[in-house]
């Protein structure tokens, strides 16, 4: 920019509304990392730095203390002068109380009427600072130049009447987004810049400064589109008269080197030379977005209709390009900011719920809709606090949920699903997250004053905890519905186990996503006790059946199981022999190697879209949303891959061993002498038709005198990394990019399981030289030897992986298992490597209790202990 | 709100356009040749006190006024036109050090009053040079900008609102008997701003209003306050309390302090006020830079129409004063220059909007 020798460069990216990163680090107390930002503004050419902590998870006041107060310490960040950034005045006090420099309060107005204005004012001359002054006045933001003058010509004349000296006055005229699709909006980077050419002729030492980021927001996403919108529209108001802008120092492109065309149709849109500037910048604006060139026909009619169809369109749609200028729209034609989300926002989201309902909606795009809520809800929030009133989501809620992954798991992506869900409908959800303890659980309901709590978990020793919370609901008296999901839990489990914990009130089991509304709906709704009593007579008959079944079920001892073992044939047999023995670590494997290898069915179901990869895109019924929705994978996929969001790691070991009976041997070396660690195997004990066998893992490995045999074991992750991103996306009121970015997470560990696989049989074991299977193949299990994972159904002994993770070093893995076992990050597969081209996947099913007791002994437990981990397969 | 309407001010206001003004010199340094004794700090009023009270100097305002006396008296004699009250620590954060929070609005308030009576006096004594009272404020024993945990730089001792509220009952105090709030040897200039605060709020809830004087303190030769500031942005920082006079004192000897004054001069527009200490502390931390050497660095000062009020801070006595006062009054004040209105801010470094 040449017009800049005196222009300031203001730097915005220690502001938690502009930044997902800063905030996360603020949301963490990781104020430390949080300094770095302000350092990189500082290096990056900012001279002055915009601090801003306004937000609903932040106690703004504290947060901006702690940072400034940490600030004073830093010398190369403390030397440029701090913009006191908030919309509350005693954040704003609070900042002031910690800068022995001279600060710039952003900002005051003359929106609560001249008497706060003038006496905020003299506070900011107490604290010794200059002012940002907005076009802001008791009817509002200040949209044509010359109502933006007026405003700001009456602040100038009531503020250096009472003393304050006119050059601490920054005027803030209002930069608002232009190029929305709205007619009006059309003219409000010209009306900045007539209004700063006015400001500067007029009001003597008035300095005039802008938010420059909000200029472009219809662009969001298409970064370099924003940056010449950026540009373009300094170059303007330089030009004008303004001072100084709140920008991203790191980030402007230079007016000369923008693209002829895109310049072109920018400056078009910013100085409103043309009816049709916006189409035509949106024409090339595809060009410009991340590289690919590829024109993408849009259907922009909708944009002619009011603002409350158009937030019902976007609603509906998942379309949040627009949201926040529509939404600012509606929040501007509205008396208070929360009867737009009582009034358009909730009925958009009303009609979302009943498409839904109707099986005409489906996951994936409602929690593309929750997206587009949020991100309304997050514009209007600071308007509220404003307000002085509650929290629109506290004043609207149909009810609160307390919501959490238990103790000892991590898995969260269905919970995440059902939050949103039930957010979509009005309900506040207060999510704790993963591995969350039952007493953090239980205050929080209790502080909250929730209406319901909902446990979620994937493994199976998460249902001995959710039994755990359960009981101590009744202990302590909660007296509110427990509703309960996951993967591993049941009807029947629910019935049986959760249920009788707790009496005091309804348990409910919450089979999958779609169903969590009905219920909270019928919980909190009228008609409850009757739903209660439904439910309770329900659960009576699944105990019941479930007691039938025990007794019908008969069982073999476990001692005529081993009889009827899988017996290979040993003799002559020769096992192949690893590359190498011991463990072996990759870091940063590429997944670029790994992609071809996802299975995508899983992915669909994830999201309740239930059929086969590709089938599942020609769907009759939900063909559209698996298409938008692999769509939106695919693309994101790219990123994944192309900006390393996360990084994989590998590790796999082989080691000597040989059977004795249900348990394997290991040994540290090919000697044999020196024991190094014992997988212990569980066998099926149900009575099997003539010729078919008990299995137990140990089959598959060569007893002792019959020839040398390996196992291997295995943990890979694609999940490093994966819990920032997934705050980040949260932090931007973006879910369904969350989930999205969770659910590929953990089809890239899987995929990196099957790849692992595949190189152990060919390479690393090396036992199967022939040609490499499809991918096809490979799900379908066409080849020889299993992986198979502790916990899973060959050995459902979550404990087993404290083996495994031993003997593949630990921590070196990069994943650590909780006290439930389950692994942390989520994203990561472990399991064992058997070879034999006899070996097969199974399932132990229930067992009997001789073979608890035998188990027990062999891995040093009490019989208590074995039982409670192996709960869920106990036929007794 | 009207000026405070003591006759002695507008005398003052009148004398500064004429001449270079003559402060004291160092309190502490007069009082230790009186070799106090515990006895003698805690007198009759502090004798049962529990803890230790010796070297409280501000205490002697109430136990030992006398001395305090004398000293004032002393300078007025060598030629000062002003004198500063004996208030360094009479704030309840530093009394804290003794106990003696609970007092430090009495100590203020006797410092002054003594104070007031020998101006006064000397006023009455010598009507063509009229004698003024500043009120000290000094820079507490707790610091807003500087955490004193290594471990935990975010930490400190002290909010800015108990610093204020501190600063008030000082001002409180003293304002009925003193012409001037001096805030000096700042080496924390967010503690001078939450005095300047407390001096508006005191001003505003009172109705009465009183000239300020601000004087800060460059530590060493890297040209910044121990809060890291240099002296530009130092006056930015404080510059919105519209200080009659601006300057600098303590730490530096008077050739050592030369060039910050001169970057002082240059920007300020209001009075330049500079009092150095008497050189630097030899091996036994005492000050012994004569009354002749002082002077030959300060008469330039003068000469080169840097500053409008000097004096000395630790290890002056009268006898510099006196040399000072028959060199320097003698001589044309600094005219005070025009300063363009521009946006200036601070971090620890100044910042003006339009100045490249």
């Amino acid at each position: 920019m040449s017009a800049s020798s005196n222009f300031i460069n203001i730097g915005e990216r220690t502001n938690v509304a502009g930044s997902a990163r800063f905030k996360r680090l603020i949301v963490d107390g990781d104020f430390a990392e949080a300094l770095s930002v302000a350092r990189q503004q500082v290096e990056n050419g900012a001279q002055i730095i915009d601090i801003n902590m306004d937000d609903g998870l932040i106690d703004g006041a504290a947060a901006m203390s702690t940072y400034l107060n940490l600030l004073a310490s830093e010398p190369d960040i403390a030397r440029v002068p701090i913009m006191i950034d908030s919309s509350k005045w005693d954040v704003i006090e609070a900042g002031l109380k910690c800068v022995q420099g001279k600060s710039v309060v952003n900002s005051i107005s003359l929106k609560e009427g001249e008497k706060q204005f003038l006496e905020q004012a003299e506070l900011v001359r107490r604290y010794g600072a200059a002012a940002v002054i907005m076009a802001f006045d008791e009817g509002g933001q200040a949209e044509t130049a010359d109502h933006k003058f007026e405003i700001c010509k009456r602040a100038y004349d009531l503020l250096t009447a009472n003393g304050f000296p006119p050059q601490d006055i920054i005027f803030d005229p209002n930069i608002f987004a232009v190029a929305t699709g709205i007619e009006e909006h059309n003219d409000y980077a010209v009306a900045f810049f007539e209004a700063t050419r006015r400001i500067k002729k007029h009001l003597p030492y008035a300095r005039v400064s802008g938010g420059l980021s909000n200029v472009s927001f219809s662009f969001r996403g298409n970064n370099p589109v924003r940056e010449a919108m950026h540009s373009v529209f300094l170059y303007h108001a330089i030009k004008a008269g303004l001072d100084m802008a709140i920008v991203n120092a790191g980030q402007l492109t230079i007016y000369d080197r923008i693209p002829d065309r895109l310049k072109s149709r920018v400056e078009d849109v910013i100085l409103n030379k043309r009816d049709d500037a916006t189409d035509r910048l949106l024409e090339v604006a595809q060009y410009y977005a991340g590289g690919k060139k590829r024109l993408k026909k849009t259907d922009e009619e909708w944009r002619k209709l009011d603002v409350n169809g158009r937030l019902s369109h976007a609603l509906v749609n998942g379309i949040t390009k627009y949201i926040v200028a529509d939404t600012e729209e509606a929040r501007m034609a509205s008396e208070r900011p929360l009867h737009v989300i009582e009034g358009p926002l909730m009925s958009g989201m009303n009609e979302v719920g009943d498409l839904f309902g109707e099986g005409k909606m489906f996951l994936p795009q409602v929690v593309k809709s929750a997206r587009v809520m949020k991100q309304a809800v997050a514009h209007l929030l600071p308007f509220m606090d404003a307000e002085k009133k509650l929290l629109g989501t506290v004043d609207v809620s149909n009810g609160r949920i307390v919501m959490a992954t238990v103790k000892g798991d991590v898995h969260d992506i269905g919970k995440n699903i059902v939050g949103v869900v039930l957010q979509c409908n009005g309900y506040e959800v207060i999510d704790l997250g993963v591995m969350a303890p039952c007493e953090k659980i239980l205050e929080t309901a209790k502080e909250v004053n929730a209406d319901i709590i909902g446990l979620s978990g994937l493994i199976t020793p998460s249902l001995d905890e959710m039994v755990y919370v359960a009981g101590e609901m009744q202990r302590q008296g909660l007296n509110l519905p427990l509703m309960i999901g996951g993967a591993t839990t049941s009807i029947t489990h629910t019935a049986v186990k959760i249920e009788p914990a707790y009496t005091d009130n309804s348990t409910v089991y919450v089979q999958d996503a779609s169903r969590a509304v009905g219920v909270v709906t019928k919980l909190l709704g009228e008609n409850v006790e009757s739903f209660k009593d439904e439910t309770k007579a329900q659960y009576e008959k699944s105990r019941a059946a479930h007691a039938r079944a025990q007794t019908g079920r008969e069982r073999l001892s476990i001692q005529d199981a081993r009889a009827n073992k899988c017996a290979i044939d040993w003799d002559g047999y020769k096992a192949p022999k690893p590359s190498f023995l011991g463990a072996k670590t990759f870091k940063n494997y590429d997944l670029n190697i790994v992609r071809p290898y996802i299975d995508w069915t899983p992915f669909f179901a994830t999201w309740e879209l239930k059929g086969r990869y590709p089938d599942i895109l020609e769907h009759d019924v939900y063909g559209k949303a698996a298409r938008d929705l692999y769509r939106d994978a695919q693309a994101m996929l790219d990123k994944i891959l192309s900006e390393n969001w996360v990084y994989a790691q590998v590790t796999l070991g082989f080691w000597p061993a040989v059977s004795k009976g249900d348990d394997i041997q290991l040994f540290t070396d090919e000697s044999r002498s020196e024991d190094l660690a014992v997988f212990h195997t569980l066998r099926q004990q149900m009575v099997k038709s003539e010729g078919r066998k008990n299995y137990a893992l140990s089959d598959f490995v060569a007893p002792e005198n019959a020839n040398q045999d390996y196992v291997g074991g295995f943990c890979v992750t694609a999940g490093l990394g994966e819990g920032t991103r997934v705050r980040d996306f949260k932090a931007a009121d973006d879910d369904y990019s969350a989930i999205l970015f969770q659910a590929l997470c953990d089809r890239l560990a899987e995929a990196l399981a099957e790849h692992l696989h595949e190189r152990v049989r060919r390479e690393f074991w090396g036992y199967e030289k022939y040609a490499r299977f499809g991918v096809k193949g490979l799900v379908a299990e066409d080849y020889l030897g299993i992986r198979p994972a502790p916990g899973y159904p060959a050995q459902p002994d979550h404990t087993e992986k404290a083996v495994l993770f031993k003997l593949l070093g630990g921590d070196a893995t990069g994943v650590k298992l909780t006290e439930s076992f389950a692994m942390h990050p989520a994203s990561s597969v472990s399991g064992l490597y058997f070879s034999h081209a006899d070996s097969l996947y199974f399932g132990v099913g229930k067992i009997e209790k001789d073979q608890v007791q035998d188990y027990a002994k062999r891995k040093g437990m009490s019989l208590a202990e074995a039982e409670r981990w192996l709960a869920p397969i106990l036929n007794y | 709100m009207t000026i405070h309407p003591r006759k002695i001010w507008p005398k003052i206001e009148q004398a500064i356009k004429d001449r270079v003004l003559i402060l004291d010199g160092a309190m502490g340094t007069m009082l230790q040749a009186y070799k106090l004794t515990e006895a003698d700090f805690r007198g009759t009023e502090f004798a049962d006190w529990a803890s230790p009270l010796r070297g409280n100097n501000d205490l002697l305002n109430i136990t030992k006024p006398d001395a305090v006396r004398d000293v004032h008296a002393a300078f007025f004699e060598a030629g000062a036109d002003m004198i500063e009250t004996n208030t360094f620590n009479a704030t309840t954060i530093s009394q804290a050090d003794y106990g003696l929070s609970e007092h430090a609005g009495a100590i203020a308030e006797a410092g002054a009053k003594i104070a007031r009576k020998v101006a006064d006096e000397w006023s009455e004594k010598t009507p063509d040079k009229p004698r003024a009272v500043l009120g000290a404020l000094g820079p507490l024993s707790k610091t807003l900008s500087l955490s004193p945990k290594v471990e935990d730089p975010g930490y400190r001792d002290v909010d800015f609102d108990q610093v204020v509220a501190s600063y008030k009952t000082q001002i409180e105090a003293m304002l009925g008997y003193v012409d001037v709030l001096l805030i000096e040897t700042i080496f924390d200039t967010l503690n001078a701003k939450a005095a300047i605060f407390a001096a508006k709020e005191v001003f505003a809830a009172k109705g009465q209003e009183l000239p300020i004087m601000i004087s800060g303190t460059i530590t060493d030769k890297s040209g910044r306050t121990l809060s890291g500031q240099t002296v530009e942005a130092f006056w930015h920082s404080i510059a919105h309390a519209k200080p009659f006079a601006v300057g600098l004192n303590c730490a530096l000897g008077a050739e050592e302090m030369r060039p910050y004054v001169q970057a002082l001069a240059k920007i300020a527009d209001s009075y330049i006020l500079a009092y150095p200490n008497a050189g630097l502390p030899n091996a036994f931390g005492e000050y012994d830079e004569t009354p002749t050497h002082m002077c030959s660095h300060m008469i330039p000062w003068v000469e080169d129409g840097l500053v409008n009020i000097v004096g000395g801070c630790c290890g002056s006595t009268p006898a510099h004063i006196t040399k000072l006062a028959n060199k320097a009054s003698i001589l044309s004040p600094r005219q005070s220059p025009e300063i363009t209105p521009k946006l200036r801010l601070s971090g620890l470094e100044p910042f003006v909007l339009g100045a490249r």
